[in-house]
């Protein structure tokens, strides 16, 4: 296989999937359960996720691959964000497969925007050229704002789209300012010949204003604050298992993104940008945590707490280089893993129409579905960062990255958020384990959980356990991960 | 010259842009869009980009704008709306459009000996014109992100798709 191809292989896997879908669909008559589309796209993300290790063999015996005149690099880094993307395109697939609650006659174009959007977010993570990432975050960002409005004639499914949509076009059109500028001040789109520019070039203002816009961009992908106001509204009408995949593998890929361009790109500034990080850390854990305190809507209040962990992720890249990339790595995944848990368990417990939804509709779960409490409860421990569960490590490889290189009053600012982020997770946890009332969630017809969603629960679950008793074996990708700079191939920006 | 140019476009941009953003009546609108358009094509040709000014002009002006236009029309289909347009564009409209038609007649005249060089193939004074870099830079560096587009309007096209349904 040529390199070019081996490059592409879980990419190219998931489109083909995807356009297989796309083509099936039409063939299945109207009516008909479109489950074996889900079957098949099932099988295409488990299939890239192969591909990705099959890539990890070819790295580990040849070393790091470029391709396609060094627009795509195939790293440990890489192929780390391909191999948690897939998994979390699996997991939600599987969570999603009997989520529609009758067989509805397009399910079919959920499965290939699910797809698609996994293909663009594994370009983001792969690309060193800001082109390809632009392009990659476009794709993952299309798809995404068409499946937030999947749950079509709710007003809030509609809000959330056109408010997702607009915003966003708005902040790729920074991103995308930005990487004029940096053409501009150096010559160039790609993470090498950029760092290498910035060593000779006459416009730092430039190149520090570039820097600037895509923070801006990619920090309102990730939802740090202050470029957060969409994610409540967003996530609160989106369908359960779509703010899964949203709130987990598209920020896994910006933060990719970010990584490697601050680090890589960019480190002649990291005076500069370091201060910018900071404020975006420290104002996303203080939003995100006091926004939660009163919010009554549970996917609203997840959604406040997906903000602070931005911030939490941000913290880890105050750490030296490869701190920051270990830490960062390590807490996407658990976030990840706890993250789309604690919202398939959402969308098993309320369904399609999304029946309960406030805090007050939780009272008394246990006693109904003590099975479904139990693991929601474990997710939202994990998401305090309680011992002995993934959320736990994630916290402290970020932080004591961040203390390490000196920024104390950061993980003074953290370990307080992360208190402050108890009462909101335990008044949650607290209505779950309380007597019920008569109007509460004791009328709601429970619903069964299905072989496909207990596996997918049962692998969210033990992920989030797995990181929080044996993190080790994750630390270890982790550390091997630190992309290496594209210098030498800077030199030669055409060997092929 | 060019800094001429670029005020007066830049300015004409600004101003029809905001004008796109005020107007209650989207037919006028898109026209102002359209002058958007043509202005940056100005701005393009004006910064040697002499091939995207004329992209700029097929793709947005022509095309996307035609379009706009129809489907406007299309969903405006039952009573038409009549408007009275504005009576500063009655007033200073023909004058205005006759003012800046002059003075730019008047800039180029002056600047005759300047114009000439715009070629949109083939060499010129020895140098690989603008198409050709466009295309070498297309087929060789940046061949993945061109080839990736296709997936992008791929999934725009079944987004399109998602949202027009009526039914789920």
């Amino acid at each position: 296989m040529s390199t070019n191809l081996l490059a592409l292989l879980p990419e190219l896997v998931l489109t083909i999937t995807g356009v297989l879908v796309m083509v099936l669909e039409p063939v299945i008559p109207a009516g008909k359960s479109r489950k074996p589309l889900g079957w098949l796209a099932i099988l295409g993300s488990l299939l890239s996720g192969l591909a990705a290790f099959y890539q990890l063999q070819i790295v580990n015996a040849q070393g790091t691959l470029t391709a396609f005149y060094s627009t795509i690099q195939i790293d440990p880094f890489s192929i780390f964000f391909h191999l948690l993307i897939a998994a979390v395109v699996l997991v939600t697939l599987l969570g999603s497969l009997d989520y529609f609650e009758s067989p509805i006659t397009h399910a079919g174009e959920y499965f290939a925007l699910v797809l698609f959007g996994a293909v663009g977010m594994m370009f983001m993570t792969s690309s060193v050229e800001l082109l390809m990432v632009f392009i990659g975050l476009e794709i993952s960002s299309i798809s995404t704002y068409i499946l937030a409005g999947f749950r079509k004639g709710r007003a809030t499914a509609s809000e959330s789209s056109i408010k997702y949509f607009l915003l966003g076009s708005f902040a790729t059109a920074f991103f995308l300012y930005g990487v004029a500028l940096i053409y501009g001040a150096t010559g160039s789109t790609s993470i090498g010949p950029i760092a290498a520019g910035l060593a000779i070039t006459r416009t730092p203002t430039m190149a520090i204003l570039a820097v600037a816009m895509v923070l801006i961009g990619l920090g309102f992908k990730v939802s740090a604050a202050p470029f957060h106001v969409w994610t409540p509204d967003v996530y609160q009408g989106a369908p359960a298992p779509v703010v899964g995949l949203m709130s987990t593998a598209p920020k896994a890929a910006a933060f990719a993104v970010l990584l490697r361009f601050l680090f890589n790109g960019t480190p002649m500034l990291h005076g500069h940008w370091i201060l910018l990080i900071e404020i975006l850390a420290v104002a996303s854990m203080c939003l995100g945590n006091l926004g939660a305190l009163k919010q009554h809507d549970v996917k609203r209040l997840l959604a406040y707490s997906s903000i602070a962990h931005a911030g939490y992720l941000l913290v880890a890249f105050t750490g030296t280089h490869q701190n920051a990339v270990a830490g960062a790595c390590f807490y996407t995944a658990t976030y990840a893993a706890m993250n789309v848990g604690a919202f398939l368990v959402l969308s098993q417990l309320s369904g399609f129409s999304e029946r309960i939804r406030s805090i007050e509709d939780f009272t008394g779960l246990a006693l109904k579905r003590p099975g479904m409490s139990a693991l929601l409860g474990f997710f939202l421990l994990s998401l305090i960062g309680i011992p002995f569960t993934g959320g736990f490590f994630g916290k402290f490889y970020v932080f004591s990255g961040a203390l390490q290189n000196g920024h104390v009053w950061l993980g003074i600012v953290g370990l307080a958020n992360s208190g402050v982020a108890c009462f909101y997770y335990l008044r949650l946890l607290a209505a779950i384990y309380s007597r019920p009332t008569s109007d509460s969630v004791a009328y709601i017809p429970v619903r069964k959980v299905t072989a496909p969603a207990a596996v997918a629960l049962a692998a969210t679950a033990l992920a989030t356990l797995g990181l929080g008793i044996l993190p080790n074996k994750l630390v270890h990708l982790v550390e091997r991960a630190t992309p290496t700079t594209t210098a030498a191939v800077a030199v030669q920006p055409t060997q092929q | 010259m060019q800094i001429a140019l670029f005020t007066i476009f830049g300015l004409l941009a600004v101003i029809a842009a905001l004008n796109m953003l005020l107007q209650r009546h989207p037919i006028n609108s898109a026209l102002s869009l359209v002058v958007v358009m043509m202005s940056l094509a100005v701005l393009y040709w004006s910064l040697g980009a002499e091939f995207l000014a004329a992209a700029q002009i097929i793709v947005y002006a022509g095309a996307v704008m035609v379009l706009f236009v129809f489907v406007v029309m299309l969903l405006n289909a039952g009573e038409e709306q009549r408007t009275k347009g504005s009576k500063i564009a009655s007033i200073a409209g023909f004058p205005g459009a006759a003012a800046i038609f002059c003075l730019l007649t008047f800039i180029f005249l002056k600047n005759r000996a300047a114009l000439g060089n715009t070629q949109l193939s083939g060499l010129y004074n020895g140098a690989e014109s603008n198409l050709t870099r466009i295309a070498h830079a297309l087929f060789t560096n940046l061949l993945l992100p061109f080839e990736v587009t296709s997936v992008l309007v791929l999934v725009a096209i079944l987004g399109a798709v998602v949202l027009a349904r009526k039914e789920l």
